[in-house]
């Protein structure tokens, strides 16, 4: 059969390799090369050394590895760029539509009295501490100017319970803007739940809005940490998270759940309270570094370290559940294995490259203030302006997206161009922080090697490739994650 | 096995057939319509006047004074939907449309510029235009409740403008087919071209393009063609751009089962605007069987890797579809993957499968599968297949 000819005859004629974008870290004795798109893969050192100093063949099986994630090409070779371009261009398609999350503090009143929050106030002054009619309609303004063609709207306070007639207000008056913009709009509503009445079930239901709620894991950790008159704030917050899967459906709330010292030697519990109120995933959260948790130093009571053994514990654990065929997500891993494992950024506002500060998400304060993110109001709250953009009733959107106060810290924070982010191979999965690195190192990008952010996630991001290159359980279950 | 093309048994034209396609009828073709329709004499009424030509199937029923044709012994199948094309002398026949079948398949050209390994339709270099003229004409002669045709080669779009012309007819006369278009996709590498496919603007049309692997060296040899991975990955990609429907296909052999996960791996990161892939199983014919040694495979020795593959894919919620694979031969959780997908007229089942209880949800085997089949074809009995739920369709 002289007509076929054999496999060798399709090689290149020489080992002539030119070498693509591509960054390096070495792991414990291996080394870990990551794409201009993300992808990884892993080389034995003297494979590295071999991609290195180009010594590779015309054919083998580290070459074909290179070859299949665009980090060699052949010259005349025109895919691996023609792909590169397609998957690098997907990966920041969101920037084209700028602010998608649009938070609204109705109201800075709180009948909680949480340790670690700054911004909350116990009064009973409605007209000092709520957002007023004239404000909110200021702030839905705005929100049809940005051009996002997904338009999420989300309540925050304080408790925005406590201004819920203004919720009804804004959620009908965007709804009637809406038919002229067009916009896939949604509504969340941040709550605590301890104030959910019949009421306010009725009106989310009849408009399709979601619940966003807190929970901490079980009733004392969960009660310790956010003190209420009656001392029942788990328990209101479990029945409101029924109460809501019943009336709205169970994949309209959702719980967000915070980290403090007390949390770090119970992660299983804490995942077995989110498993027992029916909620399909948990975020397992480090502490931010705002407000009263820097304050009170509840912040820098563990480091880095400890929270990664919670996160590797809270991780394993539900691993094991998943193994027994129960269906729990994890959703910080879940966001990082979808920047790992697939072109699509996520979007996530802590994670993101540039940073989702103003441009992914936008904060309208009770008083009219605007806020480049929630950490930034809190910052504000501490006598820091910094990350004030402006004020809805003298600033037009023209003035706050060109910002200084945004566009600064946006562009000298952005990853691929800051030291030590722009050659580090975990740039793709990682993203930038300008209101950490400002709030614990008084500049918008911090030096890496004593950056909390940096180590976190560095380790976070080891461990999950780990987990994903050795255990085939972990790999398949984190497939699944990413591919959602 | 169905029979496809064949001589006439007897004939009697007395002069050159004036066109080449023709649409077989009964009585009940109103006499408007009769153009370009060959009446098929069955029964002993007296065939009825105005057809062009006339099927028999007995000699002795041949109508007098008329072109007629005598069907041989295996093409007897034929009957009044289906369409044929015939020499000018009505001597060579052959069958372009079975209205019986669920998806019929018209060969554009034997001209390919890829030479594959496993090849069931090997390339020929002769001119054979008349192919697509015939495939013309077949699109004029169907009815317009067609529901679907396929196309396919050699490869279809050294035709260029030609083809695209073709698929505006199917367009414009089949307007509830669905058009599936084999190829390469080499061609769609210059965007001019990806673009014109798309300008034909039919939601119902996709292309269905083959892929060997993660880069060129699998892919290029498998293809018999040097930077072939090249130009099809960035064919796809310029048809990925135009928004068309592509199927990528991934014909398992000895050469590329092993390579199953990257290929995989490659189409999820790379290529995951693509609508579906379909996991193909060896055809026995061709330079398949010339290259035997080269080819076979037991798909018992590769179910690691079709599962790797089609988790990789599922996960990314990228329809997979696994073709021509007998459920006995494959893990029971792929079985929801699967397609009968073999050509009725390729169709066969081996005497195992007779006692089998899944028979009517297997794909079976190709016609060639006389020529080598693995050994571990097996029945499966009732209470082994009832514990499995239905086969979805996902």
């Amino acid at each position: 059969m002289s007509k076929f000819k054999e496999a060798e005859a399709f090689l290149p004629d020489e080992a002539e390799w030119e070498l693509l974008p591509f960054r390096f870290e070495r792991l414990n004795g291996r080394v870990l090369v990551t794409n201009m798109a993300g992808e990884h893969l892993l080389l034995g050192a003297d494979e590295f050394d071999r991609l290195a100093h180009k010594q590779l063949p015309v054919d083998s099986s580290l070459v074909r590895r290179l070859r299949a994630k665009h980090v060699i090409r052949r010259p005349g070779d025109h895919a691996p760029t023609t792909l590169l371009t397609l998957k690098t261009r997907t990966r920041y398609k969101r920037l084209a539509h700028s602010t998608g999350l649009h938070i609204f503090v109705v109201s800075l009143r709180c009948e909680h009295s949480c340790p670690y929050c700054q911004v909350s106030r116990q009064s009973r002054d409605t007209d000092r501490y709520d957002m007023s009619l004239e404000t909110a309609e200021r702030g839905l303004d705005m929100v049809f100017r940005s051009p996002s063609p997904a338009i999420k709207i989300e309540f925050q306070g304080g408790e925005p319970l406590l201004n819920f007639g203004l919720i009804e207000e804004v959620v009908q008056r965007a709804k009637r803007r809406n038919r002229e913009h067009q916009r896939n709009l949604g509504f969340v509503i941040a709550t605590n739940l301890a104030l959910l009445s019949d009421e306010v079930l009725d009106f989310c239901a009849r408009h399709d809005i979601y619940i966003s709620t807190s929970l901490d894991g079980p009733a004392d950790l969960h009660n310790k940490n956010r003190p209420r008159p009656g001392r029942d704030s788990w328990e209101k917050a479990v029945e409101g998270i029924r109460r809501v899967r019943e009336a709205l459906g169970v994949d309209h709330v959702s719980a967000l759940m915070t980290t403090t010292r007390a949390s770090l030697d119970r992660v299983r519990e804490i995942v077995d309270c989110y498993l027992e109120q029916g909620l399909g995933g948990i975020f397992l959260r480090p502490l931010s570094p705002y407000g009263f948790a820097v304050k009170t130093k509840s912040y820098s009571a563990y480091d880095a370290e400890r929270w990664m053994d919670f996160y590797r514990e809270g991780l394993a654990y539900i691993l094991e559940l998943n193994r027994q065929g129960v269906e729990m997500t994890e959703y910080l891993s879940s966001v990082i294995l979808k920047k790992m494992l697939t072109n699509r950024e996520p979007g996530y506002v802590d994670l993101t490259s540039p940073a989702g500060i103003g441009i992914g998400a936008i904060v309208y304060n009770y008083d009219g203030a605007v806020f480049a993110s929630d950490e930034g109001r809190m910052l504000a709250e501490m006598g820091d302006d910094t990350f004030r953009l402006g004020h809805l009733a003298t600033d037009s959107y023209e003035d706050i997206m060109t910002s200084e106060a945004l566009l600064a810290p946006l562009e000298e924070s952005f990853a691929p161009s800051a030291p030590m982010c722009s050659d580090c191979a975990f740039e793709p999965f990682c993203g930038s922080d300008p209101v950490y690195h400002y709030a614990t190192s008084g500049d918008f990008v911090g030096r890496k090697p004593e950056s909390d952010f940096c180590r976190r996630n560095t380790a976070i991001f080891k461990h999950l490739l780990d987990l994903y290159e050795n255990d085939p359980f972990a790999r398949s279950v984190f497939l699944g994650w990413a591919g959602r | 096995m169905i029979a496809l093309r064949g001589r006439s048994a007897a004939f009697s034209v007395d002069e050159p057939l004036g066109r080449a396609v023709w649409m077989i009828a009964d009585r009940r073709s109103p006499a408007p319509r009769r153009q370009g329709m060959a009446f098929l004499v069955e029964g002993d009424a007296e065939p009825p006047g105005g057809f062009d030509l006339y099927l028999v199937k007995d000699v002795e029923r041949a109508p007098e004074g008329k072109p007629w044709i005598a069907l041989p012994p295996l093409l007897q199948h034929l009957s009044a939907g289906d369409v044929i094309s015939a020499s000018e002398t009505g001597e060579h026949l052959r069958v372009l449309w079975r209205h019986r079948s669920p998806m019929n398949s018209v060969l554009l050209t034997e001209r390919c510029d890829h030479y594959c390994l496993m090849c069931s339709q090997p390339p020929k270099e002769r001119e054979d235009d008349w192919l697509l003229d015939n495939a013309r004409e077949l699109i004029r002669l169907l009815p317009r409740s067609t529901p679907g045709i396929g196309f396919t080669g050699g490869e279809p779009t050294i035709y260029g403008d030609r083809l695209i012309e073709l698929l505006g007819l199917c367009r414009n006369l089949l307007p509830h087919a669905g058009v599936h278009v084999l190829s390469n996709g080499r061609r769609f590498a210059d965007f001019g071209f990806a673009s014109s496919w798309a300008a034909v603007r039919n939601p119902r049309m996709m292309v269905g393009i083959p892929l060997y692997g993660a880069e060129p060296t699998l892919h290029d040899y498998v293809v018999q063609a040097a930077g072939a991975f090249d130009e099809t990955v960035r064919g796809i990609v310029n048809l990925g751009e135009v928004r068309q429907r592509i199927e990528i296909r991934v014909v398992v052999h000895k050469q590329t089962a092993p390579a199953l996960p990257e290929i995989a791996e490659f189409i999820a990161r790379n290529l995951p605007f693509v609508e579906q892939v379909a996991l193909m199983g060896l055809e026995m014919i061709g330079f398949a069987r010339a290259n035997m040694d080269d080819v076979w495979i037991d798909p018992t020795e590769y179910g690691a890797e079709l599962n790797e593959a089609v988790s990789l894919l599922a996960r990314r919620r990228i329809k997979t579809m696994i073709y021509n694979h007998q459920l006995c031969l494959i893990d029971r959780e792929l079985w929801p993957f699967t397609v009968r997908s073999i050509s009725d007229w390729k169709n066969e089942y081996h005497p195992e499968c007779v006692e089998c209880s899944v028979r009517d949800r297997c794909g079976g085997f190709f016609f060639s599968a006389k020529y080598k089949v693995s050994d571990k074809i097996k029945a499966i009995p009732a209470d082994e297949a009832a514990l499995q739920p239905a086969l979805l369709d996902i």
